[in-house]
Order: C-alpha cells, then structure tokens, then sequence
C-alpha cells in the first residue's frame, strides 16, 4: 500500500484548546500531518483493493455504525485492512468507536451500512462461517462460572465441533502453555484477573482460529502478567495467526504491532508502522539544551539556533528572562498559544541562564554538535543536554489531540 | 428485527475464498447438542439444588392442602385427586420457566457468560431455542419426579391406564410452554425490574393456572376465571386433569392441547424476538 494521504484532524478538534505541548515532547497538536501509507476514510476502499498481493484477514470498507437513539454514528465510514498473520493494533480514545468495529467484525454487531470481512467471509451475510474462524478475547471476563477452568475449554472447543480427543488433548496443552495446568480443576471463580485473561486467551485460541480479536488485552494487568500475555501474542504471529488488538495502552501496541490504526470519533485517522508513525511526526524530536553563563539574551541564543540547517523552531522552556517576549515559536509559527508558557514560573532568580528546546527534522544526535557550537560561539555554556525522541503517544495525542472524552 | 444470516454451509459462497482449509466444517446440529450438554452438564453439576427447587415446594402444597387441611376436615378428600394434575402442570411450566428466565436476566445483563456460546457457529435464534429446549427438559423432568411424591403422599389416588399418554403429551407441553416463557420473560424484563419478577409475574401465574382448583368451578367468579383463560397454564392443567380424572369437569381435551400449542408458537416468537434484540446490537 502506497497510497499517499495527507491526515487532518477535524476541523472540531482544530478549534480546540489546542497550542498546548505535549509535556514529553513538546510537540504541538493541531498540526496537520502528512502520513504515506494511510489509509484514510472515506477513501479507504481503493486503497484497500489496490492490494492484491497479501491476502486479507479482515476487510472493513466505509462501515457505519449509528446505535439506536444516538444522535452520532458510533463508527462512521471506517476503512481499513489487516493482513494474513499481521498483528494490527488499533488505537483511540474512550469511545472512539474500537469496540463498535471490533464488534461488527466479531458479528456481534450489526453494521448500519458498509461492508466488513473476516477471513474473506461477510460478517452479516456469513456470520454462521465467521464465527467458526476467529476468536474473541472481551474486555470483560465472560467465562463460564459454572464451570471448571478446564472445561470452560473444553465445552468451548465442543461449541466449535472439535472432536473429544482433540478437545481435550488441545485443552490441556493450551492450559499448560497459559501457565494455568494446576489451576485446570477450579472454578473460574477462584481465578485471578490475570489467570481469566490468559484462560480466555486460551479457549479464544481452543478451536485454532485464523484470526483472533484481543479487546484491550492488558487492562488491569499487572506487569508480569502484562508481558506473559504479550509473549503469547508474539507467539501467535509465529503460528500465523492474524490478530487485531484494540488498545490504549500505547507502548502495548507500539511494541506488539506490525501496523497501528489510529481511530477516532468512528474514522480512521491513519494506517501505519508504529516507527513510521512515530517518524512521520513533524519536528518530534528534540534536543533540550540548558545554558549557564551567559549575558547573552535568551532570544538571541533562540535566533541563532533557529539557523541551523535541520532545526525546525526553537523555544525557550523554563526561561528566567522576563524580557522575552510571548511565543519563542519557531519560524513556521503554527502554534496559535505559543509554547513557553511554562516560563511563566520560570526557574531562579540566577539569570544568566536558559533552558531551550530545539525541535529537529531529522536525527537529533547529529544536531548536538552544531547546537553546542554555536551556543558556545555566544558565551554560552552547555549545562545539559538531552535527547527526546517522539513515542506513538505523541501520534495519538497529536492526531486526538488532548481533549478528555 | 434482522435474523443474522443462517446462510450456508462453511465456506459459502464469496469472492474471497477463505485463508486456511476450513476447519472441519462442523453441522449446527452438533452445535446445538454441544450447547444443550453444557446446560445438561451443569445441571447434573448442582443436582441437590435441582431437586430442592424442583420438589420441595410442590411437596409442601400437598402435604398442607391435600393431606392437612383435608384431615382436618377442612378440604374433602377428593381434592388430592384436583390438586395433584395441577402440580404436575406447576411442577413443568415452573420447572422450565424458571430453568431459562432467570438465568438469562443475569447473563445478558451481568455475566455475559452466554457471550462464548453466542459466538458458537450456528445462528443465534438456535441459541435461543437451545435455552427453551433445555428449560423443557428441566421442566419435564420436575414433573415426573413429582408423580412418585404425589402418589406416596396421596396413596389413594389412581389414574386410568389410557389417560397416561395423553397426560405426558399434555406434560411435554407444559414443560415446552414453560421454557418458551421463560425465554420471553427473560429477554424482556429489564435486569432492573428482576425483583418484580416474582410478585408481578410469577405469582399470578401460578394461582391463575387452575392448578389448584378446576376451570369449570369457577363459574361464580366470572372475572377470575377470564383471568385464568388468559393464563395458558389453564390449558396444561386442564388437559393433564382431563387425561388423568376425567371424572370432574374440564375442558375439552383437544382445546387444551391447541391452546397450549399456540402459546408455545406465540411465545417463542416473542421470546426469539427478544433474544435476538438482547445478543445482537
């Protein structure tokens, strides 16, 4: 897929609160974003069939999704694909529509109009079929209480039409590899939130589904558990099973994804890697520099950076001098608020020092000696330096922005 | 409502073919059976408190109604032989009733637990028809387990040989009308309201079933006794007592067994209705 997309936030959220940095970072919301590969709804379904070569596991083209009595459609014209044996995250907020799609695909949820596929199959048309191919990992644990942990497996795996020596030779080897043999003759009810997690990841896994859904599989977890369960999931790509996971947790699906797609208010905002994503983010890395020593002003040392080939903007963080005026922005001067408020408390009384963020287009670490050069060239002694590198939350936060929902 | 498509066998017809070899492509059928041995399996898992709910209270309606208040020269004794065609159609639609409603209150709206049989490959109104199946089963079996009580409680009392079948007919239905109910019920009562359940619902039920007294003697009652016409448990009863003592006055036979069929029909309607509303959204 090489479909370039230019992705813009809607213009709602561009008229939002926005001119505020990002704490980590600092990179500004609101700024559109050009993102190769996206897949962007609506036109997502050309983009979808230009691709012929990988076969699908999931295909959603323009799907709708309007609950009865909601004025809004919980999913509204989402486009995307997964392919065969790919780990594809997806990404939003609370309420964003995830669990809706997730749904629809699991045919759980009948779509208002649009078309989705699993495993090359029409969700509504052959729900029946579908069914038997994927597998369902809730946000909730649904497991049965009336039965034993083993058999929750096992009456699953008859639910699936396995045959009895392979229910139950598949249920004790899915129960050994979750860690879960010694608790196999328990009631669910004495399990812990991670021991249901990897129960209901092992009986999703019992009927050898060819694409399985995990609906925010961590959440609640505790770090152990947390990496156990993304082990699994590493495994299952080996196995060439395709999953779709839905989370929030952005280091999550930045480590386990092939691809992320970032959705929100039911759209697809884009499609990518996660270290594309993170590289498409304009002007997110940065180099934070401290200077002492200096009679210099603070706007001069700005000035002067700001020249320096590769550098994006500058700002002025944290600044002790009153005499700077509002907005240190950079040239491109997109950031309606101007970003140094933070100086407002600005460090000590010292003076004579300043801390400063150099926004860069390219590899930070080969700024670091032209920047202390040209700092030292004006008096001005380096202190600290540090090196910030964008994350997928910056992404997300820049193309959802900060809103709460 | 939209019906999920029961369309075609595994690997229907689509322009995509599927990625794997299908899995061995398994009939809804066997699906069904795997989802009724489950209900079966826990069942059997917590036998004592089936039997307790099953006999217990039908027990005592006897012991005090029949074998009490008649030695004490309060009821004739003839009512045994009323009361206890009554209980077995009490003992079937309750017993199935009860066996699909409440559990599926709670599943839809807390557990979810019927979440994974809702995501089994066959189309969902058999899930649903799997529950009233289940729940005619328990109510069937409720039922029979009270014949030997009432027979050990009210020994003198004795049935016609020929009445046997049309009784278990009329049984069956009973017990089948019960899970149809039930499946109803409990896709329709909000989660909120399942403490109504028992003084709105089931409580008329059971004393506007004619399960304690026969339709016909109601004539001096004109307006109860329309209440109860409109109970189909009326019918059940009615029949049951019909086949078994036909000596007192009840209705036709045939009637019962037409009501109570068109109930079954106009329950399960509503009750897949409803199920479909509840799994699906």
């Amino acid at each position: 897929m090489t479909t370039d997309g230019s992705v813009r936030r809607s213009t709602g959220d561009l008229n939002g609160p926005l001119g505020v940095l990002d704490s980590a970072t600092g990179s500004p919301t609101g700024v559109v974003l050009s993102v190769s590969d996206a897949v962007v709804a609506p036109a997502g379904p050309a983009v979808v069939a230009k691709d012929p070569a990988p076969r699908l596991a999931v295909e959603v083209t323009a799907l709708v999704k309007r609950y009865p009595k909601s004025p809004v459609n919980a999913v509204d014209g989402l486009s995307f694909a997964v392919r065969r044996g790919e780990i594809f995250g997806l990404l939003g907020p609370n309420g964003a529509g995830k669990t809706t799609t997730v749904g629809v695909l699991t045919t759980r949820v009948l779509p208002t109009s649009g078309t989705a596929r699993v495993a090359g199959l029409d969700v509504v048309r052959d729900a029946v079929a579908v069914r038997a191919r994927l597998g369902v990992v809730p946000q909730r644990v649904n497991l049965d209480r009336s039965l034993t942990t083993r058999n929750n497996l096992v009456f699953h795996a008859a639910y699936h039409g396995l045959s009895r020596a392979d229910r139950t030779a598949r249920a004790d080897e899915l129960l050994d590899r979750m860690g879960l043999a010694d608790k196999a003759k328990v009631s669910v009810d004495q399990l812990s939130g991670g021991q249901s997690q990897r129960l209901m990841i092992a009986r999703a896994l019992m009927h050898r589904p060819e694409v399985l859904f995990l609906d925010e599989p961590s959440t609640g977890l505790d770090p152990q558990a947390r990496l156990f369960v993304h082990d699994r999931v590493r495994a299952l790509r080996e196995e060439g099973v395709t999953v779709v996971l839905t989370t929030h947790d952005m280091d999550e699906a930045a480590k386990l994804s092939d691809r992320v797609g970032i959705v929100d208010h039911g759209r697809m905002l884009t499609v990518d890697t996660p270290g594309r994503l993170v590289r498409s983010l304009p002007g997110s890395a940065t180099l934070e520099v401290t200077v002492r020593g200096s009679d210099v002003p603070a706007v001069v040392l700005v000035a002067a950076l700001a020249e320096l080939p590769g550098v994006e903007r500058v700002e002025q963080v944290g600044a002790p001098d009153p005499a700077a005026p509002d907005g240190a922005g950079g040239p491109d001067g997109d950031e309606p608020g101007g970003g140094s408020s933070g100086g407002a408390g600005g460090p000590g009384p010292d003076g004579g020092g300043a801390r400063l963020r150099v926004y860069v287009a390219a590899e930070p670490a080969a700024l670091v000696g032209p920047v202390v050069s040209v700092l030292a060239a004006r008096d001005a002694s380096v202190s600290d330096l540090s090196i910030g590198v964008p994350s997928l939350e910056d992404v997300f936060i820049h193309l959802t922005g900060r809103d709460l929902r | 409502m939209t019906v999920p498509s029961t369309a075609g066998p595994v690997g229907s017809p689509s322009p995509a073919e599927p990625l794997a070899p299908a899995a061995p492509p398994c009939s809804s059928g066997r699906v069904f059976l795997a989802v009724l041995s489950r209900d079966v399996h826990v069942t059997g898992k917590e036998l004592v408190a089936f039997l307790a709910q099953t006999l217990i209270q039908p027990f005592f309606f006897l012991f005090i109604f029949v074998k009490v208040l008649s030695n004490a020269g309060f009821v004739t004794t003839g009512y045994g032989a009323i009361m206890l065609p009554g209980l077995l159609a009490l003992n079937a639609f309750f017993g199935g009733l009860q066996a699909v409603a409440f559990p599926l209150v709670l599943d839809f709206a807390w557990t979810r637990e019927i979440e994974d049989r809702l995501l089994a490959p066959m189309p969902i109104p058999l899930v649903a028809v799997e529950k009233m199946v289940y729940g005619a089963l328990r109510g069937l079996a409720a039922s029979l387990l009270m014949v030997p009580i009432g027979l050990l409680v009210l020994p003198s009392v004795s049935w016609p040989v020929g009445g046997l079948a049309p009784a278990l007919l009329c049984t069956v239905l009973g017990a089948v009308l019960g899970g149809t109910m039930g499946l109803a019920i409990g896709t329709l009562v909000p989660p909120r309201r399942i403490n109504v359940l028992f003084a709105v619902i089931f409580a008329p039920l059971m004393f506007t079933g004619s399960v304690q007294f026969p339709w016909l003697a109601l004539s001096s009652e004109r307006w109860f006794q329309v209440l109860c016409a409109a109970n189909p448990l009326t019918y059940v009863s009615e029949g049951i007592r019909a086949a078994l003592v036909p000596s007192v006055p009840h209705l036709p036979f045939g009637l019962c067994v037409a009501v109570s069929v068109l109930a079954i029909v106009a329950l399960a309607w509503v009750g897949i209705r409803g199920f479909m509303r509840r799994a699906l959204d």
